[in-house]
């Protein structure tokens, strides 16, 4: 439903947006990560038709953003970063407003915002002035606005920012609903957010997209990913080391003192193909050795220690 | 109804109820029609002058009157979408960025001539106390109407100008009242005595005045027409080009 391709945009001489590409299909959330200033709401910019692009295309369906704007509009909705909206209106008449734009009349237009509204949980201040409502209540009056006519492409910047933990998970749950028969894109700093309802996510970082894979696979990139922690009581750090490390599966051993009298024994694999068998290598020898331990678990990377690593400036990286 | 007209309808509508929603509407609406009053019966001195016309006592203060306010009605049509950030809301809804143009600069034009409307009284008292030229009156109303939109058109412009309402307001002030001196008869006659012929009338060319005096007179003349037409146009296409500009093109 979105092709983006080799999407490139430069404000003077600065070049914000460096040659983006990606799909999202029918059915995919795609989660948009990257550091701020990276270029994210830049690009949703040019999806919406908001920025024209320096070169590059957006085809929303069968549409060009660029060529045939009015049509690829037509299938979009949008949530702006600051989520805006028209402050000397009350709910009820923003929300009748977007679906006038969005060519709806009549009973049309009382349904489509009866059914948001109880969606969005803005029942309670549908009469009530925007320019008195609570910034949760505002944002979900703007989300509210994107999803009104029921469009076939969501994209939504920062669909979560500002709102209350209850309110995220609602936010999450509808877009996640959303997500079987949309195509949803959406920008977010809460990693745990992708992992909980995207089924594929972009990492951007100064206008490039530098890493593009489901959550699991992206998480699989990290550097502690596929590493066994074993945490025992009562074992010399040496004997740990020698031992673990000379199991044929293991690769390098690292071992941290809790400092309660307890050891951690991280185990890297010594290449993929040892990862499966690792954790079961280790629970034998333990078991072998009747060491006690309480914790023995595989990490499947950490989403963040991906996002550092991929993110960070060189030079903070050498300091680190 | 063609689907351009209804966005453009869509938009006038909620820019108008806009107006209504404050108390903005109503203030200017007191304001325009005291300083009318004032205007007309104390210093146009209609009584003294002991005619049946409002060319003199009523229009001749408009130019004047409007270059204050009607950039204050204008100025927050695009300043304001650009400080709140709904420019990228309405903007990526499924319109032209023209019919975003003409449906908030006809809502405020609308809302002006409800405003010039409410002068009724004045026609009253002139038709109560003698004879006056019906023709001359409707024709100085048409033109005091397109008078106001001329310069609304130009404070559409300098409102996509600048997020800022008051920098809005001071540059529509400022470039319409280069539109009054250009042709106002103490401006021109300085001009007459040391510039040739032609640069004086290439520069009273540019004015509101001479255009906005055959309305006065009683008189439609296409060129009259034509001018403040094309002023509008002129205004309202800067507008867009202006909005172009700003989304990074």
């Amino acid at each position: 439903m979105i092709d983006v391709e080799n999407l490139i945009k430069e404000f003077g001489p600065k070049r914000a947006v460096n040659g983006v590409s990606f799909t999202v299909r029918r059915g995919e959330i795609l989660g948009f990560l990257g550091p701020n200033g990276a270029g994210k709401s830049t690009t949703m910019r040019m999806i919406t038709g908001f920025f024209p692009p320096t070169s590059g295309r957006v085809r929303i369906g069968d549409h060009d953003i660029s060529e045939d704007p009015i049509a690829a509009k037509k299938l979009i909705g949008y949530l702006p970063e600051s989520a805006p909206c028209y402050s000397d209106m009350t709910v009820n008449g923003f929300l009748r407003f977007t679906a006038e734009m969005r060519g709806m009349r009549g009973a049309q237009i009382d349904q489509a915002v009866a059914k948001v509204a109880g969606l969005c949980f803005l029942e309670g201040v549908l009469h009530q002035s925007v320019d008195t409502l609570s910034k949760g209540y505002r944002h979900r009056t703007c989300f509210a606005q994107s999803i009104l006519h029921d469009p076939e492409v969501l994209v939504l910047d920062e669909p979560t920012d500002g709102l209350d933990p209850n309110q995220k998970h609602e936010v999450r749950q509808i877009i996640k609903r959303m997500g079987q028969t949309k195509a949803i894109i959406f920008s977010t700093h809460i990693l745990e957010e992708v992992e909980a309802c995207c089924s594929r996510a972009i990492i951007i970082d100064r206008g490039t997209v530098v890493a593009n894979g489901t959550p699991a696979e992206l998480k699989a990139r990290a550097d502690a990913a596929g590493s066994v922690l074993l945490r025992v009581r009562g074992v010399a750090g040496d004997t740990l080391k020698t031992r673990l490390g000379s199991l044929s599966v293991a690769g390098r051993v690292q071992i941290q003192d809790n400092g309660d009298g307890s050891l951690s024994a991280r185990v890297f694999p010594r290449d993929k193909s040892t990862r499966a068998d690792l954790a079961l290598s280790i629970a034998q020898t333990a078991t072998q050795a009747g060491w006690s331990f309480d914790e023995l678990h595989t990490d499947e990377g950490r989403l963040d220690d991906v996002f550092r690593a991929i993110t960070l400036p060189d030079s903070v990286k050498t300091r680190d | 109804m063609n689907e351009s007209l209804r966005n453009i309808w869509t938009i006038l509508k909620r820019e108008l109820s806009g107006y209504f929603a404050s108390p903005v509407a109503y203030v200017f609406i007191v304001i325009f029609l005291l300083l009318n009053g004032f205007f007309t019966f104390m210093l146009g001195g209609f009584f003294e002058l002991g005619e049946a016309s409002l060319s003199r006592p009523f229009f001749n203060w408009h130019p004047w009157l409007y270059l204050f306010l009607v950039p204050a009605a204008g100025m927050r049509l695009w300043a304001e979408e650009r400080r709140v950030g709904t420019l990228e809301l309405l903007l990526t809804m499924p319109i032209t960025a023209a019919q975003a143009i003409i449906g908030k600069f006809l809502a405020c034009w609308a809302f002006l001539a409800l405003a010039l409307a409410l002068t009724f009284p004045v026609v009253g008292t002139v038709y109560y106390l003698g004879h006056p030229d019906g023709g001359a009156i409707f024709a100085g109303y048409l033109g005091s109407l397109l008078l106001a939109g001329a310069y609304l058109a130009v404070t559409v412009a300098t409102s996509a100008m600048t997020r800022n309402q008051v920098i809005s307001f001071i540059l529509s002030v400022v470039i319409c009242f280069f539109l009054i001196l250009a042709g106002w008869e103490p401006v021109t006659s300085l001009l007459v005595r040391w510039a040739p012929a032609g640069l004086v009338d290439l520069v009273t060319g540019f004015s509101v005045m001479p255009h906005f005096a055959s309305f006065q007179r009683g008189v439609v003349d296409f060129r009259d027409l034509l001018f403040f037409a094309s002023v509008i146009v002129f205004s309202l296409f800067g507008t867009s080009v202006i909005l172009r500009g700003l989304r990074g093109a």
